[in-house]
Protein backbone atom coordinates (compact mmCIF):
# COMPACT_ATOMS: atom_id res chain seq x y z
CA UNK A 1 0.00 0.00 0.00
CA UNK A 2 1.39 3.24 -1.10
CA UNK A 3 1.45 6.06 2.16
CA UNK A 4 -1.67 8.64 1.68
CA UNK A 5 -0.89 12.54 2.06
CA UNK A 6 -3.79 13.57 4.43
CA UNK A 7 -5.43 16.94 2.29
CA UNK A 8 -8.16 19.49 4.35
CA UNK A 9 -10.47 21.74 1.64
CA UNK A 10 -9.96 24.32 0.84
CA UNK A 11 -6.86 23.88 -0.83
CA UNK A 12 -4.12 26.50 -1.07
CA UNK A 13 -1.53 26.69 -3.89
CA UNK A 14 0.98 25.18 -1.30
CA UNK A 15 -1.10 22.28 -1.04
CA UNK A 16 -1.23 21.83 -4.53
CA UNK A 17 2.43 22.35 -5.15
CA UNK A 18 3.31 19.66 -3.41
CA UNK A 19 1.94 17.20 -5.19
CA UNK A 20 3.15 14.98 -7.73
CA UNK A 21 1.46 12.71 -10.03
CA UNK A 22 1.20 9.43 -8.31
CA UNK A 23 0.60 10.16 -5.28
CA UNK A 24 -2.02 8.81 -3.38
CA UNK A 25 -4.16 11.36 -1.02
CA UNK A 26 -7.04 11.26 1.11
CA UNK A 27 -9.40 14.03 1.35
CA UNK A 28 -11.19 15.73 4.02
CA UNK A 29 -13.46 18.43 4.42
CA UNK A 30 -15.63 20.32 1.93
CA UNK A 31 -16.07 19.08 -2.15
CA UNK A 32 -18.34 20.14 -4.53
CA UNK A 33 -20.03 17.85 -7.63
CA UNK A 34 -20.97 18.97 -10.93
CA UNK A 35 -20.57 17.39 -14.07
CA UNK A 36 -21.74 18.09 -17.74
CA UNK A 37 -25.07 19.94 -17.68
CA UNK A 38 -23.55 21.90 -13.99
CA UNK A 39 -20.45 23.01 -15.80
CA UNK A 40 -22.25 24.49 -18.77
CA UNK A 41 -24.70 26.60 -16.46
CA UNK A 42 -21.05 27.70 -14.74
CA UNK A 43 -19.68 28.74 -17.45
CA UNK A 44 -22.35 30.81 -18.35
CA UNK A 45 -22.74 32.38 -15.48
CA UNK A 46 -18.81 33.10 -15.88
CA UNK A 47 -18.95 34.40 -19.76
CA UNK A 48 -21.91 36.77 -18.51
CA UNK A 49 -20.24 38.20 -15.26
CA UNK A 50 -23.09 36.78 -13.21
CA UNK A 51 -22.33 35.33 -9.51
CA UNK A 52 -21.80 31.92 -9.27
CA UNK A 53 -23.75 29.28 -6.73
CA UNK A 54 -20.87 28.81 -4.79
CA UNK A 55 -17.13 30.87 -4.55
CA UNK A 56 -14.56 28.63 -6.45
CA UNK A 57 -11.76 30.09 -4.87
CA UNK A 58 -9.96 27.03 -3.09
CA UNK A 59 -12.43 24.83 -3.77
CA UNK A 60 -12.65 20.64 -5.36
CA UNK A 61 -15.15 19.65 -7.92
CA UNK A 62 -15.65 16.03 -7.98
CA UNK A 63 -17.60 14.67 -11.53
CA UNK A 64 -20.05 12.79 -10.33
CA UNK A 65 -23.82 11.73 -10.69
CA UNK A 66 -24.62 9.83 -7.79
CA UNK A 67 -27.24 7.61 -7.60
CA UNK A 68 -30.40 8.13 -5.06
CA UNK A 69 -29.80 7.70 -1.35
CA UNK A 70 -31.51 4.61 0.57
CA UNK A 71 -33.53 5.97 3.17
CA UNK A 72 -30.50 6.04 6.04
CA UNK A 73 -28.27 6.88 3.88
CA UNK A 74 -25.99 9.61 3.13
CA UNK A 75 -25.79 9.06 -0.51
CA UNK A 76 -26.15 6.41 -3.12
CA UNK A 77 -23.42 5.08 -5.14
CA UNK A 78 -21.09 7.93 -5.76
CA UNK A 79 -18.17 7.15 -8.12
CA UNK A 80 -16.29 9.59 -10.56
CA UNK A 81 -17.36 10.02 -14.47
CA UNK A 82 -15.43 10.50 -17.33
CA UNK A 83 -13.24 14.18 -17.21
CA UNK A 84 -13.27 14.60 -20.91
CA UNK A 85 -16.17 15.69 -21.17
CA UNK A 86 -16.18 18.55 -18.69
CA UNK A 87 -12.70 19.81 -20.58
CA UNK A 88 -14.21 22.96 -22.45
CA UNK A 89 -15.62 23.78 -19.19
CA UNK A 90 -12.42 23.67 -16.70
CA UNK A 91 -10.49 26.32 -17.80
CA UNK A 92 -13.06 29.15 -17.22
CA UNK A 93 -13.38 27.62 -13.39
CA UNK A 94 -9.42 27.05 -13.33
CA UNK A 95 -9.24 30.95 -13.67
CA UNK A 96 -11.78 31.57 -10.64
CA UNK A 97 -9.72 29.88 -8.36
CA UNK A 98 -10.79 26.29 -8.61
CA UNK A 99 -8.15 24.29 -7.09
CA UNK A 100 -8.99 20.95 -7.73
CA UNK A 101 -10.68 18.51 -9.86
CA UNK A 102 -11.56 14.66 -9.12
CA UNK A 103 -12.78 12.36 -11.92
CA UNK A 104 -11.46 9.41 -14.10
CA UNK A 105 -9.61 9.59 -17.61
CA UNK A 106 -7.12 12.33 -19.10
CA UNK A 107 -7.31 16.12 -19.10
CA UNK A 108 -7.20 18.16 -22.65
CA UNK A 109 -3.85 20.45 -23.08
CA UNK A 110 -6.47 23.39 -22.43
CA UNK A 111 -6.94 22.38 -19.48
CA UNK A 112 -3.05 21.02 -18.30
CA UNK A 113 -1.97 24.45 -19.73
CA UNK A 114 -4.96 26.13 -17.08
CA UNK A 115 -3.93 23.83 -14.40
CA UNK A 116 -0.31 24.92 -14.59
CA UNK A 117 -1.15 28.60 -14.78
CA UNK A 118 -3.26 29.03 -12.04
CA UNK A 119 -2.22 25.59 -10.22
CA UNK A 120 -4.98 23.29 -9.74
CA UNK A 121 -4.08 19.92 -9.63
CA UNK A 122 -6.48 17.04 -11.13
CA UNK A 123 -7.12 13.58 -9.13
CA UNK A 124 -8.08 9.94 -10.09
CA UNK A 125 -10.48 8.23 -7.86
CA UNK A 126 -11.80 4.41 -9.01
CA UNK A 127 -14.23 4.24 -11.55
CA UNK A 128 -16.73 1.39 -10.62
CA UNK A 129 -16.00 1.75 -6.94
CA UNK A 130 -18.75 3.73 -5.94
CA UNK A 131 -20.10 1.94 -3.12
CA UNK A 132 -16.67 1.93 -2.05
CA UNK A 133 -16.39 5.91 -2.46
CA UNK A 134 -19.67 6.76 -0.89
CA UNK A 135 -19.15 5.18 2.68
CA UNK A 136 -16.48 8.45 2.66
CA UNK A 137 -19.08 10.96 2.34
CA UNK A 138 -20.76 11.71 5.39
CA UNK A 139 -23.00 14.46 4.22
CA UNK A 140 -24.12 15.91 1.16
CA UNK A 141 -26.81 18.35 0.29
CA UNK A 142 -28.07 19.85 -2.96
CA UNK A 143 -27.17 23.69 -3.26
CA UNK A 144 -27.54 24.68 -6.84
CA UNK A 145 -29.95 22.91 -9.97
CA UNK A 146 -31.87 20.64 -8.17
CA UNK A 147 -34.03 20.69 -11.72
CA UNK A 148 -30.76 18.47 -12.68
CA UNK A 149 -31.25 15.38 -10.51
CA UNK A 150 -28.10 13.35 -10.64
CA UNK A 151 -26.50 16.48 -12.37
CA UNK A 152 -27.41 18.84 -9.69
CA UNK A 153 -24.72 20.76 -7.62
CA UNK A 154 -24.31 19.00 -4.38
CA UNK A 155 -21.76 20.09 -1.34
CA UNK A 156 -20.55 16.84 0.35
CA UNK A 157 -18.86 16.66 3.23
CA UNK A 158 -15.97 13.95 3.27
CA UNK A 159 -13.75 12.46 5.67
CA UNK A 160 -10.55 10.38 4.38
CA UNK A 161 -11.79 10.25 0.34
CA UNK A 162 -9.53 8.07 -1.37
CA UNK A 163 -7.87 9.76 -4.75
CA UNK A 164 -4.98 10.03 -7.27
CA UNK A 165 -3.01 12.17 -7.98
CA UNK A 166 -3.07 11.82 -11.68
CA UNK A 167 -1.96 15.09 -13.25
CA UNK A 168 0.21 17.14 -10.80
CA UNK A 169 0.81 21.36 -11.42
CA UNK A 170 4.01 20.70 -13.18
CA UNK A 171 2.74 19.53 -15.96
CA UNK A 172 3.24 15.62 -14.73
CA UNK A 173 0.64 13.27 -15.89
CA UNK A 174 0.60 9.29 -14.70
CA UNK A 175 -2.35 8.69 -17.77
CA UNK A 176 0.68 8.86 -20.19
CA UNK A 177 3.99 8.08 -17.37
CA UNK A 178 2.60 5.48 -16.05
CA UNK A 179 1.32 3.75 -19.13
CA UNK A 180 4.69 4.34 -20.56
CA UNK A 181 6.37 2.43 -17.42
CA UNK A 182 4.45 -0.56 -18.70
CA UNK A 183 3.85 -1.09 -22.02
CA UNK A 184 6.32 -3.94 -23.63
CA UNK B 1 -45.67 -29.20 -29.16
CA UNK B 2 -48.39 -26.83 -27.46
CA UNK B 3 -48.31 -23.68 -26.99
CA UNK B 4 -46.83 -22.40 -23.78
CA UNK B 5 -48.30 -19.25 -21.62
CA UNK B 6 -46.42 -16.69 -19.81
CA UNK B 7 -47.90 -13.91 -18.13
CA UNK B 8 -46.41 -10.65 -18.86
CA UNK B 9 -46.33 -9.39 -15.25
CA UNK B 10 -43.96 -12.40 -14.53
CA UNK B 11 -41.63 -10.84 -16.93
CA UNK B 12 -42.52 -7.55 -15.35
CA UNK B 13 -41.44 -8.98 -11.66
CA UNK B 14 -38.02 -10.68 -13.27
CA UNK B 15 -36.96 -7.80 -15.12
CA UNK B 16 -37.39 -5.37 -11.78
CA UNK B 17 -35.58 -8.51 -9.91
CA UNK B 18 -32.59 -8.47 -12.57
CA UNK B 19 -32.33 -4.91 -12.71
CA UNK B 20 -32.03 -4.71 -8.97
CA UNK B 21 -29.40 -7.84 -8.55
CA UNK B 22 -27.13 -6.98 -11.70
CA UNK B 23 -26.78 -3.48 -9.97
CA UNK B 24 -25.71 -4.70 -6.82
CA UNK B 25 -24.37 -8.46 -6.95
CA UNK B 26 -21.07 -8.55 -9.11
CA UNK B 27 -20.58 -12.43 -10.84
CA UNK B 28 -18.43 -14.46 -9.43
CA UNK B 29 -16.37 -15.03 -12.78
CA UNK B 30 -15.60 -11.05 -12.23
CA UNK B 31 -15.22 -11.14 -8.41
CA UNK B 32 -12.71 -14.09 -9.51
CA UNK B 33 -11.29 -12.27 -12.09
CA UNK B 34 -10.62 -9.13 -10.30
CA UNK B 35 -8.95 -11.36 -7.52
CA UNK B 36 -6.53 -13.14 -10.20
CA UNK B 37 -5.82 -9.22 -11.46
CA UNK B 38 -4.74 -8.22 -8.11
CA UNK B 39 -2.52 -11.21 -7.57
CA UNK B 40 -1.00 -10.41 -11.27
CA UNK B 41 -0.65 -6.69 -12.04
CA UNK B 42 2.57 -5.88 -11.32
CA UNK B 43 1.85 -1.59 -10.85
CA UNK B 44 1.63 -0.85 -6.85
CA UNK B 45 -1.02 2.13 -7.68
CA UNK B 46 -2.96 -0.69 -9.94
CA UNK B 47 -2.88 -3.24 -7.10
CA UNK B 48 -4.68 -0.83 -5.13
CA UNK B 49 -7.49 -0.05 -7.33
CA UNK B 50 -7.75 -4.21 -7.52
CA UNK B 51 -8.08 -3.82 -3.82
CA UNK B 52 -10.58 -0.67 -4.18
CA UNK B 53 -12.92 -2.78 -6.81
CA UNK B 54 -12.39 -6.13 -4.95
CA UNK B 55 -13.85 -3.91 -1.35
CA UNK B 56 -16.32 -2.08 -3.70
CA UNK B 57 -18.42 -5.47 -4.49
CA UNK B 58 -18.38 -6.53 -1.25
CA UNK B 59 -19.58 -3.16 0.25
CA UNK B 60 -22.44 -3.49 -2.95
CA UNK B 61 -23.22 -6.46 -2.28
CA UNK B 62 -23.72 -6.65 1.76
CA UNK B 63 -25.32 -3.07 1.72
CA UNK B 64 -27.62 -3.04 -1.21
CA UNK B 65 -25.66 -0.15 -2.99
CA UNK B 66 -25.15 -0.45 -6.44
CA UNK B 67 -21.74 -1.06 -7.62
CA UNK B 68 -21.50 1.80 -9.50
CA UNK B 69 -23.23 5.15 -9.91
CA UNK B 70 -23.81 4.99 -13.26
CA UNK B 71 -26.29 2.13 -13.17
CA UNK B 72 -25.77 2.23 -17.09
CA UNK B 73 -28.79 2.03 -20.13
CA UNK B 74 -30.29 -1.19 -19.79
CA UNK B 75 -30.21 -3.72 -22.14
CA UNK B 76 -32.10 -6.93 -22.33
CA UNK B 77 -31.62 -10.01 -24.30
CA UNK B 78 -34.32 -12.26 -24.67
CA UNK B 79 -34.44 -15.60 -26.97
CA UNK B 80 -38.13 -16.32 -26.52
CA UNK B 81 -39.05 -19.88 -27.43
CA UNK B 82 -41.21 -19.91 -30.51
CA UNK B 83 -44.29 -22.06 -28.43
CA UNK B 84 -44.41 -19.27 -26.19
CA UNK B 85 -47.76 -16.83 -25.85
CA UNK B 86 -47.37 -13.72 -23.91
CA UNK B 87 -50.70 -12.90 -22.25
CA UNK B 88 -52.08 -10.15 -19.89
CA UNK B 89 -50.05 -7.33 -21.86
CA UNK B 90 -47.71 -6.23 -24.02
CA UNK B 91 -43.80 -7.71 -24.22
CA UNK B 92 -41.95 -4.50 -24.60
CA UNK B 93 -44.53 -2.76 -22.45
CA UNK B 94 -44.16 -5.19 -19.23
CA UNK B 95 -40.16 -4.89 -19.66
CA UNK B 96 -39.98 -1.03 -19.43
CA UNK B 97 -42.17 -1.67 -16.19
CA UNK B 98 -39.72 -4.20 -14.81
CA UNK B 99 -37.14 -1.70 -15.63
CA UNK B 100 -39.19 1.43 -14.07
CA UNK B 101 -40.26 -0.56 -10.78
CA UNK B 102 -36.31 -1.84 -10.52
CA UNK B 103 -34.93 1.29 -10.63
CA UNK B 104 -37.40 3.31 -8.46
CA UNK B 105 -37.48 0.40 -5.69
CA UNK B 106 -33.42 -0.58 -5.96
CA UNK B 107 -32.77 3.15 -5.62
CA UNK B 108 -30.75 2.72 -9.46
CA UNK B 109 -29.66 6.11 -11.00
CA UNK B 110 -31.88 7.28 -13.48
CA UNK B 111 -30.14 8.33 -16.96
CA UNK B 112 -32.42 7.79 -19.77
CA UNK B 113 -33.30 11.03 -21.67
CA UNK B 114 -34.37 12.19 -25.65
CA UNK B 115 -31.40 12.48 -27.21
CA UNK B 116 -31.38 16.06 -28.68
CA UNK B 117 -34.05 17.58 -25.46
CA UNK B 118 -31.87 16.02 -23.09
CA UNK B 119 -34.05 16.25 -20.32
CA UNK B 120 -34.11 13.10 -18.03
CA UNK B 121 -37.00 10.57 -18.29
CA UNK B 122 -36.73 10.12 -14.43
CA UNK B 123 -37.27 6.05 -14.70
CA UNK B 124 -34.15 4.66 -16.86
CA UNK B 125 -36.94 3.71 -19.96
CA UNK B 126 -36.94 2.47 -22.55
CA UNK B 127 -34.49 -0.61 -22.22
CA UNK B 128 -32.70 -1.36 -25.37
CA UNK B 129 -34.74 -4.49 -25.93
CA UNK B 130 -33.31 -7.48 -28.44
CA UNK B 131 -35.21 -10.32 -28.79
CA UNK B 132 -34.53 -13.55 -30.59
CA UNK B 133 -36.78 -16.15 -31.56
CA UNK B 134 -35.40 -19.71 -30.88
CA UNK B 135 -37.05 -23.30 -30.93
CA UNK B 136 -38.89 -24.48 -27.73
CA UNK B 137 -41.11 -23.04 -25.12
CA UNK B 138 -38.22 -21.34 -22.98
CA UNK B 139 -37.71 -17.66 -22.62
CA UNK B 140 -35.04 -16.61 -21.54
CA UNK B 141 -34.16 -12.71 -20.07
CA UNK B 142 -30.51 -11.26 -19.59
CA UNK B 143 -30.29 -7.94 -18.13
CA UNK B 144 -27.04 -5.60 -18.82
CA UNK B 145 -27.40 -2.63 -17.30
CA UNK B 146 -24.75 -1.17 -19.72
CA UNK B 147 -22.30 1.65 -18.02
CA UNK B 148 -21.65 4.78 -20.75
CA UNK B 149 -18.29 4.91 -19.57
CA UNK B 150 -17.35 2.01 -22.04
CA UNK B 151 -20.23 2.66 -24.62
CA UNK B 152 -18.89 6.05 -25.38
CA UNK B 153 -15.43 4.47 -25.61
CA UNK B 154 -17.03 1.92 -28.39
CA UNK B 155 -16.30 1.56 -32.40
CA UNK B 156 -17.75 0.26 -34.99
CA UNK B 157 -15.60 -0.50 -38.26
CA UNK B 158 -16.42 -1.49 -41.36
CA UNK B 159 -13.06 -2.40 -42.63
CA UNK B 160 -12.18 -3.65 -46.59
CA UNK B 161 -11.66 -7.34 -47.13
CA UNK B 162 -8.24 -7.14 -47.94
CA UNK B 163 -7.43 -5.76 -44.11
CA UNK B 164 -7.74 -9.01 -43.04
CA UNK B 165 -7.05 -10.49 -39.78
CA UNK B 166 -3.53 -7.86 -39.24
CA UNK B 167 -6.39 -4.88 -40.20
CA UNK B 168 -9.24 -6.63 -37.06
CA UNK B 169 -6.21 -6.74 -34.67
CA UNK B 170 -5.28 -3.18 -35.61
CA UNK B 171 -8.40 -2.09 -34.68
CA UNK B 172 -9.11 -3.66 -31.78
CA UNK B 173 -6.00 -2.62 -30.05
CA UNK B 174 -6.03 0.99 -31.50
CA UNK B 175 -9.59 1.73 -30.02
CA UNK B 176 -8.52 -0.04 -26.50
CA UNK B 177 -5.41 2.32 -26.63
CA UNK B 178 -7.07 5.05 -27.64
CA UNK B 179 -9.92 4.54 -24.69
CA UNK B 180 -6.94 4.52 -21.77
CA UNK B 181 -8.75 5.24 -18.86
CA UNK B 182 -12.40 6.18 -20.26
CA UNK B 183 -14.15 3.10 -19.98
CA UNK B 184 -12.82 1.49 -16.81
CA UNK B 185 -10.24 -0.88 -17.06
CA UNK B 186 -9.96 -3.55 -16.66
CA UNK B 187 -12.49 -4.33 -18.30
CA UNK B 188 -14.00 -7.03 -20.74
CA UNK B 189 -13.99 -6.19 -24.56
CA UNK B 190 -15.98 -7.51 -26.74
CA UNK B 191 -15.05 -7.90 -30.36
CA UNK B 192 -17.75 -8.49 -32.92
CA UNK B 193 -16.84 -9.55 -36.55
CA UNK B 194 -19.06 -10.19 -39.63
CA UNK B 195 -22.52 -9.13 -39.91
CA UNK B 196 -23.36 -5.68 -41.26
CA UNK B 197 -22.82 -2.00 -39.26
CA UNK B 198 -25.55 -3.42 -36.45
CA UNK B 199 -25.00 -7.17 -36.92
CA UNK B 200 -21.40 -6.24 -35.91
CA UNK B 201 -22.08 -4.44 -32.72
CA UNK B 202 -24.75 -6.92 -31.44
CA UNK B 203 -22.71 -9.46 -31.85
CA UNK B 204 -19.92 -7.57 -29.86
CA UNK B 205 -22.38 -6.77 -27.17
CA UNK B 206 -23.76 -9.96 -26.87
CA UNK B 207 -19.62 -11.71 -26.54
CA UNK B 208 -19.66 -10.09 -23.20
CA UNK B 209 -22.32 -12.53 -21.80
CA UNK B 210 -20.27 -15.34 -22.22
CA UNK B 211 -18.22 -15.92 -18.48
CA UNK B 212 -14.50 -14.77 -18.21
CA UNK B 213 -12.15 -17.01 -18.85
CA UNK B 214 -14.15 -19.58 -21.18
CA UNK B 215 -13.24 -19.39 -24.42
CA UNK B 216 -14.80 -19.56 -28.04
CA UNK B 217 -15.66 -23.81 -28.89
CA UNK B 218 -14.15 -22.48 -32.38
CA UNK B 219 -10.41 -23.18 -31.66
CA UNK B 220 -9.20 -20.21 -34.00
CA UNK B 221 -11.53 -17.78 -32.30
CA UNK B 222 -10.27 -19.12 -29.09
CA UNK B 223 -6.63 -18.57 -29.91
CA UNK B 224 -7.44 -15.33 -31.40
CA UNK B 225 -9.20 -14.28 -28.51
CA UNK B 226 -5.72 -15.30 -26.35
CA UNK B 227 -3.63 -13.42 -28.66
CA UNK B 228 -5.48 -9.93 -28.86
CA UNK B 229 -5.96 -10.30 -24.72
CA UNK B 230 -2.33 -10.83 -24.59
CA UNK B 231 -1.86 -8.26 -26.88
CA UNK B 232 -3.86 -5.86 -25.11
CA UNK B 233 -2.43 -6.47 -22.06
CA UNK B 234 1.01 -5.23 -23.39
CA UNK B 235 -0.31 -1.90 -24.08
CA UNK B 236 0.41 -0.76 -20.54
CA UNK B 237 -3.07 1.33 -19.85
CA UNK B 238 -3.34 -0.86 -16.76
CA UNK B 239 -6.41 -0.60 -14.13
CA UNK B 240 -8.15 2.81 -14.72
CA UNK B 241 -5.55 3.60 -17.40
CA UNK B 242 -2.64 4.72 -14.90
CA UNK B 243 -0.56 2.29 -16.21
CA UNK B 244 -0.12 -1.93 -15.28
CA UNK B 245 0.17 -5.07 -16.81
CA UNK B 246 -3.76 -5.47 -16.52
CA UNK B 247 -6.21 -3.61 -18.91
CA UNK B 248 -8.60 -6.41 -19.67
CA UNK B 249 -9.56 -9.09 -17.95
CA UNK B 250 -10.86 -10.94 -20.96
CA UNK B 251 -11.61 -10.59 -24.81
CA UNK B 252 -14.46 -12.38 -26.32
CA UNK B 253 -14.80 -12.52 -30.27
CA UNK B 254 -18.55 -13.85 -31.71
CA UNK B 255 -18.73 -13.81 -35.70
CA UNK B 256 -21.20 -14.19 -38.31
CA UNK B 257 -21.07 -14.43 -42.27
CA UNK B 258 -20.48 -11.34 -44.48
CA UNK B 259 -20.93 -9.89 -47.41
CA UNK B 260 -17.97 -9.75 -49.71
CA UNK B 261 -17.65 -6.13 -50.03
CA UNK B 262 -17.08 -6.07 -46.67
CA UNK B 263 -15.40 -6.42 -42.98
CA UNK B 264 -17.73 -5.32 -40.14
CA UNK B 265 -15.84 -5.18 -36.66
CA UNK B 266 -17.20 -3.57 -33.69
CA UNK B 267 -15.98 -3.09 -30.39
CA UNK B 268 -17.93 -3.12 -27.10
CA UNK B 269 -16.09 -2.23 -24.13
CA UNK B 270 -17.21 -2.97 -21.05
CA UNK B 271 -15.76 -1.85 -17.97
CA UNK B 272 -14.70 -3.43 -14.46
CA UNK B 273 -18.39 -3.29 -13.08
CA UNK B 274 -19.31 -5.97 -15.68
CA UNK B 275 -23.13 -6.45 -15.16
CA UNK B 276 -25.22 -8.91 -16.28
CA UNK B 277 -28.01 -11.28 -14.39
CA UNK B 278 -29.97 -14.06 -16.12
CA UNK B 279 -33.57 -15.92 -15.21
CA UNK B 280 -35.22 -18.75 -17.30
CA UNK B 281 -39.10 -18.64 -17.33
Amino acid sequence: MIRAIMLSTPLSDQDVEKLRMGDRVLFDGVVYTARDAAHRRLVDLIKEGKELPFDLSGQVIYYVGPSPARPGHVIGSAGPTSSYRMDPSSPYLIAKGLKGMVGKGPRSQGVVDAMMKYKCVYFATVGGAGALLAKAIKKSEVIAYEDLGPEAIRRLEVEDFPAIVAQDVYGGNLYVEGVKRYAR
Amino acid sequence: MGVREIQAEEITRTIRRLCIEANTILGDDVVDALKKGLEKEKSTVGKDIFRQLLENAKIAKEEGIPLCQDTGMVVVFIEMGQDIHIVGGDLNQSINEGVRQGYRDGYLRASSLDPLVRKNFGDNTPAIIHVEIVPGDQLKLTVIPKGFGGENMSRVALLTPASGMEGIKEFVLRTVEEAGANPCPPGIVGVGIGGTLEKAAILAKKSLLRPIGQRHPDPGLARLEEEFLEEINRLGVGPQGLGGTITALDLHIETYPTHIASLPVAVNLQCNCHRHKEAEL
